[in-house]
């Protein structure tokens, strides 16, 4: 591992972290990112902003989620304890809204009366449309044209949000081109728009202010932990799309260097058919969608379409905060296929009684793999990303029936 | 850095001429090497004063309908920047005097290899680089091997671009200043040509550098009014709907696909040329 006095601080004031990150945008844009940075950065240092990013997480998203021992699924493993962090049960039923609610909060402030999103399953799309909806504010979502075919229940909830969702038929027609279309929006509307961004990535300083917002989930983990379990853990595992979730779980913890964190990436059919989305794990650094970090990619440098069961993890980039702790050996990057999901995902429902999403379903498989290593004093703590009720389709379709 | 490469004279030989000069783009291997070749080939002729030459990438997210879709044809026909850079070689053994600007995204040159790229270039006869999605923030590792090769690293400049940022710009570029007439992606709104105008004059005030202004030039005549208020005009997403005009039901080109081609560029230079220039302050 890299010796470094802290895994905090970064990025630098270039947008840096080590060789990831940075501002990689068209000019007319770069002036509007320096706008947010600008913002973002009076809002981090006004008591105000904090005061109602704090208030509207408890009253409206329903935060402090709640931490949970899975005892059962302990017993199973029969290792480590395992416990949940339930972020599925936030208002919209996953840790998304943490990041919508906190970015709306922003463009508020800015003046901005316009938002554009992307999204690929529709989770960001709907936790996008619900910020909109409560702040009265304009609300377009990009989503690939394949997604929305497949994704029809979120379309429709945005829709009844009051969102205008707009296909997007260029290139792959999946997250990849709706998060092309929305900067092309945003080149095009420079004025009165918005850019709510869905993860850790893009340019400078949305891997920074995402991962900010989304650092609740690990804050909480620490105090509820400690007052559920004695101690801290030993522990830490989250799935891996962008990545927004994981870092706002294992951020606060960095410094903790006693602390193992496993990020869990989508190996779809096999990392050997090159059907997956596991871009930490087989991709190499590249340069798209405004930052540096590992993509799928040609040898030519074209950008490759992932696969995985799971839509949230369907993203052929990573945020780049994750490259640079990958590389630096704090956080350690795995993978797991469709099927190892899929298993995790019907074991949690039936021994638990909580359906996940297939994302965490994903973090869950490797939980499994490493808790019966572990010894029973062991703590681990899972970042429970999403509930399950959007994937009955996918999963139903996988096992072959037919609802 | 050098005062005597290729853009340098060319602009130098407008100036003379007391006229703008037309820049033309096209996608390198659109619809497939040999057609995109022979338009190539045939442009200088036809009146193409500079030539970019795209740099094909599977997202192009600054770009418009028109050139994204002239992009995935030349991926899907095979294109690899290797290839883009061998057109570049192949056309510099009948033209060694038009300017030729690779445009593009930064992805395929990373992964290429910044120096094995400006190697590459420089013997093939590129003379600058527009790479859309490498603002001066992050220029540093492709400006410095570019500079010692010799190749101008073209910036562009958009209606955003304040007063306050617009130094920081100037002080990476060469060659030319790229003026983004829109804010929005190419080839979709024309720009009024009194803001361009306006924000040519702006622009002379920082830069003795010629000025090209493009995005959303479509017309003989609007190339000719922009071409008359800067320094040269650029057309891109026009002429590569003329080769997707000139395509069959299976993205083959049609015979007279080249001719139609060039033959737009010819209306294009007869425009710019008839209209001479309002002599810049």
């Amino acid at each position: 591992m890299t010796v470094v006095n802290t895994f905090h601080g970064r990025p630098d004031d270039r947008g840096h972290f080590g060789l990831y990150g940075g501002r990689y945008v068209a000019e007319t844009l770069m002036p509007l990112i320096y706008e947010v940075e600008k913002a973002y950065d009076e809002a981090r240092a006004d008591p105000a902003f904090a005061e109602e990013f704090a208030r509207y997480l408890k009253h409206y998203v329903g935060r402090p989620s709640p931490i949970y021992f899975a005892e059962r699924l302990t017993e199973r493993y029969g290792g480590a304890r395992v416990y949940f962090k339930r972020d599925e049960l936030n208002h919209t039923g996953a840790h998304k809204i943490n990041n919508t609610l906190g970015q709306i909060l922003l463009a508020r402030r800015m003046g901005k009366t316009r938002i554009i999103a992307e999204t690929g399953a529709g989770q960001h799309g709907v936790a996008t449309a619900t910020v909109c909806a409560l702040f009265g504010m304009q609300c377009v979502v990009y989503m690939g044209a394949t997604d929305i075919a497949r994704q029809s229940p979120n379309v429709f909830r945005m829709k009844l949000l009051g969102a205008e969702v707009r296909p997007v038929t260029a290139g792959t027609q999946t997250l990849k081109d709706a998060m092309n279309e929305a900067l092309r929006d945003w080149v095009s509307n420079v004025h009165d728009t918005y850019y709510l961004i869905g993860t850790v990535a893009g340019p400078h300083p949305y891997p920074a202010m995402v991962r900010d917002f989304q650092s609740v989930i690990g804050q909480e983990v620490r105090e509820q932990i400690v007052d559920l379990a004695g101690r801290l853990p030993d522990v830490l595992v989250a799935c891996i799309g962008g990545g927004s979730n994981a870092l706002g779980l294992f951020h606060p913890f960095l410094d903790d260097i006693a602390i193992r964190m496993i990020g869990v990436e989508a190996a779809g059919r096999g990392i050997a058919t090159g059907e997956h989305c596991a871009s930490l794990t087989a991709g190499k650094p590249g340069v798209l969608h405004g930052n540096r970090t590992y993509l799928l990619q040609t040898r030519d440098g074209q950008i490759r379409d992932g696969h995985s069961i799971a839509a949230g993890l369907d993203y052929p980039g990573v945020g780049p905060e994750h490259a640079w702790l990958r590389d630096s050996g704090r956080v350690e990057y795995v993978s797991v296929t469709d099927d190892e999901a899929m298993e995790a995902f019907q074991l949690c429902s039936r021994v638990e009684g909580i359906i996940p999403a297939l994302e965490p379903a994903h973090a869950l498989a490797h939980v499994g793999h490493v808790a019966g290593r572990l010894s029973q004093d062991d703590i681990i703590v899972m970042n429970m990303c999403g509930r399950g009720d959007k994937d009955v389709f996918t999963a139903a379709a996988h096992l072959g029936i037919e609802l | 850095m050098s005062s005597d490469n290729r853009i340098v004279r060319r602009f130098t030989a407008l100036a003379k001429e007391r006229r703008g000069g037309l820049v033309t783009f096209i996608t390198a291997g659109d619809p497939d090497l040999g057609t995109s070749m022979a338009i190539l080939r045939g442009l200088p002729k036809a009146g193409a004063d500079l030539i970019e030459i795209g740099m094909p990438f599977s997202d192009p997210m600054a770009d418009g309908p028109a050139v994204q879709a002239s992009s995935l044809r030349a991926l899907k026909a095979g294109q690899t920047l290797k290839r883009t850079i061998g057109m570049v070689a192949a056309l510099r053994s009948s033209d060694n005097e038009t300017p030729i600007i690779l445009m593009g995204y930064y992805n395929p040159i990373y992964v290429f290899g910044v120096k094995a790229f400006v190697a590459e270039a420089r013997k093939a006869g590129v003379d600058g680089l527009i790479i859309v999605d490498l603002p001066p923030e992050e220029c540093t590792e492709l400006l410095a091997p570019a500079r010692a090769a010799g190749i101008d690293l073209i910036f562009l400049v958009a209606p955003t671009t304040d007063d306050r940022r617009l130094p920081a710009v100037l002080s990476h570029a060469r060659g030319f200043l790229y003026y983004v007439s829109i804010t929005g992606v190419t080839g979709t709104a024309s720009p009024a040509i009194g803001d361009v105008g306006d924000a040519v004059s702006r622009l002379r005030h920082h830069t003795k550098l010629p000025i090209a202004v493009g995005f959303g030039i479509r017309s003989p005549d609007q190339a000719a009014a922009v071409a008359s208020l800067a320094d040269a005009c650029v057309v891109g997403s026009a002429l590569v709907s003329r080769i997707a005009d000139h395509l069959d039901d299976q993205g083959q080109p049609r015979p007279g696909l080249t001719r139609s081609v060039l033959a737009f560029v010819g209306e294009l230079s007869r425009s710019v040329r008839a209209a001479g220039r309002t002599a810049p302050a």
